[in-house]
């Protein structure tokens, strides 16, 4: 394990920035994102981003690829640049296993290559977590949140960084850094990892029951009348989707320039009404049905087609920014399990 | 006014029949995460709750309530009724089906600015006169109340109810600022300066369209920006010029029936001051037509309906060409 | 060209046939005249026009017809009308081919096939009867029940009247929905003339057609004694990508795109009934 003093922590930035584009959860305009670092920008490591890092992988918009038409004629252009590498620092593990899931989905065959290059040219930086909140619910979702699962895994400790590499790819960061590091050993941040699981216990969400969400009980749960009042408040928004790390639908649309045509795809949102609306009819015409088809899809359907893995991480956004305060952990409490009082 | 006094009302009115449904604030997991819910039973009525985060306007919900069959008890804080009577205005509201009850407002508190303090692990949260005492599992902290106030609530308009069937308000003295200050701090602004705050709050934007979805002057079956044959439908913005449009568009489309309740800015997942552009524009058609309160009542016409020759040209007031 | 899962290749229309008043077949091939992919019976793809949008629509021409691809494309839409707007020559994108389509080479072989079809329901159906066709020895005696609104509503009637009735074991039932001039064939709904032809409920069904047709044949299908696991159908949801990822055409936990779109009906009613 390596470390450096978080007063020296913008050398480090600085010489990551010269070889990759560094993304860090950076406070702009009173709120704390991902965004690209330059020089002078304020890194905060103890608050919770608004937009989860999917967007490095995952954009809220992207160009797919150009289409030229003229008279009858049609060209198809990929004309993708090649993705630069980046780093994404401060990934709390929460958000690092949301990559699992969202993995789960683009690198399935046929995979997506707009996403798999992304992956493939960005490293990440995980953040053990040392003050969770009570929003946090990674623990019921198999997230330990003293563990980032990701290439390079940082703690914060008493004014200092501990790095330690996981992955090639995270060697290669800090052999790069490697100047500015110095050796450490474990024994702060292990104290901090016993502490932070003390904290865990004391938090209400950290052992939700979700017992209930099988395959088996998908019609039950389909069918479960408590999904009209859930439901009734909601304001068929597009947050809870939005600063999701898992939701990953997307609608594809064409964006006519003077030169042609772009085909980008942008996020989606299964809250919409016109998500599922076809000239031909509308399968999801309530917006009870809109609302239980994002609680089904993240606690049922997508636990059925992937070895019983939840599309979510407990992250605990939807929790803290959904203008009428619906969220999965009060579905989760209405129809997961008898042991959720 | 207590509590228990709105939950009695409200199951005297459900037992007696006389209306079908109560809307109000049901309680959440935690003391900040309320929903607004409707409730059809006094056993239902264990969970309704009115404190200091009960910040969401119900007025909007009643546009599809009050088409049900049976009446509707809503209970409303003052700034809640003036988008009632805007509603009525714009005749989408049934009013015979609804009985609205008028409630004091001590001012509503926004649990992202306590957190933005760096307030975590929140166990509960408690008013004490102008403090606010939150426990949390790392130890308790206490805050000014007006520095966790909601952002609609530094600057209420009003503690006066203007619509009502029935009222179990007992008054509040308002001490909120000028509502108009802020805005004068961006008007002071030089042009570059004011395109800056501007570029740095709206680049936030997620266009997950929680503001419009809340706003209860946006009430169009079918917003311009969802209809694909108008042109200029959009899911996302892909670049600065669209992080602006959707909201200077839905700006010009309120002005004038907005009666800045600030539900907006309260949604806002990423804390933009929405509520600032649609003040600036009440500022402005103040400023020409002479003082309006969108909602203050339900005969009068709208500054922007309402054409008379009298009508100043804003180059009159603001310069520029006619 | 590209192996890009979402990178369409250009295709160009040769042929366009006028099939009903909104109905049109349209035959693609590649850009140096070859066929665009490989496909199974029942399986779909996506075409598009630049600035207007892509849209997922079944093939219509038989697997064993190796030139060319065809669609028959009812106008409804976007891009079915400006698809119906188009001419010979006209380029467009084409990418696929998606879904299960159904399973002509497993359960199906050797079987006894009712094909139930009403109005644009025969598009992705014509690509079985005429694969059945080509491999006429592998399946056993055909009945085909075709309903539309009126006689010029019937897509396909040509091939239908000159090929299909003189196929060896292949029973064309054909029915409008009110009397008509010239035509002197049966009149009345699909699912009253199932139960009038009391089919032997031993054969196998493939069904398509809209919503309501669906739903009351099935329920005449029950009545002769048929049971729901010899049903096939094939759904149509929304759908962008069509390789189960921007998550709208699911059924619960099952895509359209990918597990569909053709479906036994024992297996849509272990699934949420929202379609």
């Amino acid at each position: 394990m390596k470390k450096i003093s978080l007063s020296n922590i913008s050398k480090l930035y600085e010489v990551i920035s010269r070889e990759y584009d560094l993304y860090a959860p950076i406070k702009k305009a009173g709120k704390v994102n991902f965004a690209k670092w330059t020089d002078g920008e304020e890194v905060v490591f103890n608050a919770q981003t608004v937009r989860s890092p999917k967007d490095m992988f995952f954009p809220q918009t992207m160009d797919l690829y150009s289409l030229k038409m003229q008279g009858k004629t049609v060209e198809v252009i990929d004309d993708r640049s090649e993705t630069a590498p980046f780093v994404v620092f401060g990934v709390k593990p929460c958000d690092c296993k949301s990559f699992e899931v969202l993995d789960r989905v683009f690198l399935a065959e046929p995979v997506d290559t707009y996403y798999q290059n992304r992956r493939e040219a960005g490293i990440i930086v995980g953040l053990g977590c040392s003050a969770p909140s009570e929003s946090c619910m990674c623990a019921s979702f198999g997230v330990d949140n003293t563990e980032p699962v990701a290439d390079v895994k940082s703690y914060i400790v008493d004014g200092e960084m501990y790095l330690d590499a996981i992955t090639d790819k995270g060697e290669k960061l800090l052999s790069l850094i490697a100047g500015l590091l110095v050796d450490a050993d474990s024994t702060k941040v292990d104290e901090q990892k016993a502490k932070t699981k003390e904290i865990n216990k004391k938090l209400p969400l950290q052992n939700l029951d979700m017992t209930r969400f099988t395959a088996d009980n998908l019609n039950e749960i389909f069918n479960e009348e408590e999904w009209e009042g859930l439901s009734e408040a909601c304001l068929a928004c597009g947050t809870c989707t939005y600063v999701c790390p898992t939701c990953q639908c997307y609608d594809i649309r064409d964006f006519k320039t003077n030169d042609g045509v772009k085909r980008f795809r942008c996020w989606d949102s299964c809250m919409y009404s016109d998500f599922t609306k076809m000239s031909a009819g509308q399968p999801r015409n309530t917006q009870m049905q809109r609302f239980r088809q994002r609680f089904m899809h993240k606690l049922v359907y997508f636990p059925a087609n992937n070895d019983g893995m939840y599309s979510c991480v407990g992250c605990g956004r939807c929790a803290t920014k959904c203008p009428i305060s619906m969220n999965i952990a009060k579905v989760i409490k209405k129809l997961g399990g008898k042991h959720n009082d | 006014m207590q509590v228990s006094d709105i939950k009695k009302k409200a199951s005297e009115m459900l037992l007696s029949g006389e209306v079908k449904r109560v809307i109000g604030w049901k309680k959440g997991e935690f003391d900040y995460d309320l929903t607004p819910a409707t409730f059809e039973s006094v056993e239902e009525l264990e969970d309704f709750v009115y404190d200091g985060f009960c910040g969401a306007n119900l007025s909007k919900y009643l546009i599809k309530e009050s088409k049900k069959e049976g009446k509707t008890l809503v209970f409303m804080k003052p700034c809640d009724t003036y988008s009632f009577n805007q509603l009525l205005k714009e005749h989408r509201i049934v009013r015979d089906n609804v009985y609205v009850v008028a409630i004091d407002c001590e001012g509503k508190l926004d649990i992202d600015k306590i957190k933005s303090k760096g307030i975590k692990g929140i166990l509960s949260v408690k008013e004490d006169g102008d403090e606010v005492i939150i426990d949390t599992i790392y130890g308790e902290s206490k805050v000014v109340k007006g520095e966790v106030m909601l952002e609609k609530c530094l600057t209420c308009k009003s503690k006066e109810h203007v619509a009502y069937d029935e009222s179990m308000a007992q008054g509040v003295e308002n001490v909120s600022l000028d509502r108009f200050s802020e805005v004068a701090k961006l008007e002071a602004m030089t042009a570059d300066e004011r395109y800056e705050f501007w570029r740095g709050e709206l680049s936030k934007c997620i266009r997950c369209n929680a503001c419009r979805n809340v706003c209860p002057a946006c009430s169009c079956v079918k917003c311009v920006f969802d209809n694909d044959a108008s042109g200029v439908s959009a899911k996302s913005n892909a670049n600065e010029f669209e992080e602006s449009m959707f909201h200077i568009i839905r700006a010009f489309h309120v002005a004038g029936r907005c009666t800045d309740c600030g539900e907006c800015s309260r949604v806002c997942p990423q804390h933009i001051p929405l509520h600032l552009i649609n003040r600036k524009f009440i500022k402005d058609i103040n400023t020409l037509y002479g003082e309006y309160q969108a909602g203050a009542d339900v005969d009068s016409r709208g500054p922007l309906t309402n054409y008379t020759t009298d009508d100043l040209d804003p180059s009159d007031i603001f310069g520029g060409n006619k | 060209m590209t192996n890009e899962a979402l990178i369409p290749i250009v295709g160009v229309v040769t042929d366009i046939r006028r099939d009903t008043p909104d109905v049109k077949t349209f035959r693609v091939v590649t850009l140096d005249g070859k066929k665009c992919f490989e496909h199974k019976p029942g399986q779909c793809a996506m075409l598009s026009i630049p600035g207007v949008g892509e849209a997922l629509f079944s093939i219509t021409s038989s697997p064993t017809n190796k030139d060319y691809l065809e669609f028959s494309i009812k106008k409804c839409g976007c891009v079915t009308t400006w698809l119906h707007e188009m001419e010979v020559g006209q380029q467009v994108t084409i990418r696929g081919p998606y879904g299960n389509g159904f399973p002509v080479t497993t359960e199906l072989k050797g079987k006894d096939l009712l094909f139930i079809a009403g109005g644009i329901g025969l598009a992705p159906l014509r690509s079985v009867i005429n694969y059945v066709r080509d491999n006429r020895a592998d399946y056993g005696k055909v009945d085909i029940l075709y309903g539309s609104r009126s006689k010029d509503d019937l897509v396909h009637f040509n091939e239908i009247v000159s090929e299909w009735v003189n196929e060896p074991g292949f029973n064309i039932h054909l029915t409008i929905d009110r009397e008509q001039e010239g035509w002197d064939g049966h009149v009345g709904f699909v699912p009253s003339y199932v139960e009038e032809l009391n089919f032997d409920p031993q054969k196998t069904v493939l069904m398509c057609g809209p919503p309501v047709m669906i739903k009351f044949t099935l329920a005449s299908l029950m009545k002769l004694g048929f049971s729901r696991n010899q049903v096939y159908t094939t759904m149509e949801l929304k759908m962008k990508c069509a390789i189960g990822k921007c998550g709208r055409c699911n059924i619960g936990s099952k895509y359209v795109c990918k597990d569909g779109p053709v479906f036994r009906f024992d297996q849509l009613d272990e699934l949420p009934p929202e379609y």
